[in-house]
């Protein structure tokens, strides 16, 4: 394998768990406030749902997705029907990023937004902003540590993801491969330079995200 | 109508609260020992706490009325609050604090704000990095610059140091006799009291024990 091929599946891997990432975002914060400040009937429904793919199989979870985005799935006959297809394809891999990550996000933000107490947002109100700009200008920035350390968690989780992408996007050379499911690959077929140079980088990206997810959340 | 009406009861924890009061003042003390209530009064009217049944209302304007089932939210009351934890945004400098309250083309304006509680000079400085009593003007001066209908002070001098505080009484006193702006001032000093407002409420174990002149009373 030569050096640009080993860029290749790290560019592919990181472009797609930053866009895995960037996706998450929104839901995950929405989530992740509604569970801090909310008070309603199934909360801790919702917290297991969201919890779960931390502890169920990840190869599980990849099967539930073929089973819901595959073409006979409920949302993948959907997208079927407007010509887009998810499964074995580089969507994929961003899609089961993007769940198994989301859970991270979703814990760090939550404890983020639990810290901001209610009496600055209270106090941003009598000065006479709306719940909108109470929330973006107080809540938001003061829990952007946590959210920031959260995303980057995520990140770092989707870096690594390996049994869901194996099972709803495959190890497709130049298409779907990615770190952890080439170095899996190479092992197996008995080629270890290569999978060692694929190691090399994964443990470089996740050390450096991990070093800044605790960093953050220590300052925080 | 009067400029005050506040009869109000409210019960948290172990603590109740009852207070009756409607007066024509125009600065309104309350007075008393820790725990009797004051703070818990000024929450109340703030929009921070829900009574359980009253009324509040500020020259004519109700602001919560159990029988009319009114209950303005904070950012509807127009009044200007400094608490006594004063609840600076710690991610903004002194400037984002104090103009974070800005209502446009409405109340004083920076420079006089800047000027009566002489902050000039920390403008550019971190909320982190300033003493209590710095801290207490750069949140008096955000409450003023939110163009507020009524000033509620919690304990507004309590870390300004006493040559100061004297100016600041002053200019605080000026500044609502010009913009006749009506101030609930919650204190545990006669002399602060006496400075600012013309009727005072004795608190004691969340009751009125005693309303009237601050003269008389204090």
């Amino acid at each position: 394998m030569t050096a640009g091929s080993v860029m290749q599946i790290a560019a592919f891997t990181a472009g797609a768990a930053l866009i895995a990432t960037l996706l998450m975002l929104v839901p995950g914060l929405a989530i992740a406030w509604v569970l801090a400040r909310g008070r309603f009937r199934g909360k801790a429904l919702v917290e297991t749902l969201v919890s779960l793919p931390l502890v169920v199989p990840p190869v599980a979870t990849g099967l539930i997705l073929l089973w819901v985005f595959g073409r006979r799935g409920p949302v993948g006959r959907l997208l079927d029907s407007i010509g887009v297809d998810v499964v074995f394809t580089p969507k994929a891999v961003v899609l089961a990023m993007a769940v198994m990550g989301l859970p991270l996000l979703v814990r760090t933000a939550r404890a983020g937004f639990e810290q901001v107490t209610r009496r600055h947002e209270k106090m941003a109100e009598t000065l006479g902003a709306s719940p909108g700009r109470v929330f973006a200008t107080i809540t938001l920035p003061l829990a952007s540590r946590h959210i920031l350390a959260g995303a980057l968690l995520a990140f770092s989780r989707a870096l690594g993801e390996f049994g869901a992408t194996m099972v709803v996007a495959g190890s497709i050379p130049g298409r779907t491969r990615t770190l952890a499911v080439g170095i899996y690959s190479f092992t197996e077929a008995g080629e270890d330079s290569r999978a060692a140079a694929l190691l090399a980088v994964s443990v470089a990206i996740a050390f450096a995200a991990v070093l800044a997810s605790n960093r953050l959340s220590r300052e925080g | 109508m009067p400029a005050f009406e506040i009869t109000f009861a409210l019960r948290q924890g172990g603590f109740s609260l009852e207070v009756a009061d409607r007066s024509d003042c125009h600065a309104l003390a309350l007075f008393g020992p820790s725990g009797s209530g004051k703070t818990s009064i000024v929450e109340a009217i703030a929009g921070f706490r829900t009574p359980d049944w009253g009324m509040i209302a500020v020259g004519g304007r109700t602001l919560f009325s159990t029988a009319d089932r009114i209950n303005l939210p904070p950012r509807l009351r127009r009044v200007g609050y400094l608490p006594q934890d004063v609840l600076l945004f710690p991610h903004l400098d002194v400037r984002g604090n104090v103009l974070y309250a800005k209502r446009s083309g409405a109340g004083p304006t920076l420079d006089e704000v800047i000027g009566l509680l002489e902050i000039d000079t920390m403008l550019g400085r971190r909320v982190a990095d300033l003493s209590g009593g710095e801290r207490q003007r750069v949140a008096l001066a955000r409450a003023l610059m939110s163009a507020p209908e009524l000033l509620l002070l919690d304990e507004p001098l309590a870390a300004v140091d006493l040559s100061r505080r004297r100016r600041i009484l002053d200019g605080l006193r000026g500044l609502r006799d010009r913009l006749a702006l009506p101030l609930v001032y919650v204190t545990h000093a006669s002399d602060e009291a006496l400075a600012v407002a013309d009727r005072v409420l004795v608190l004691d174990q969340g009751r009125v024990v005693a309303a009237g002149c601050p003269e008389k009373l204090l």
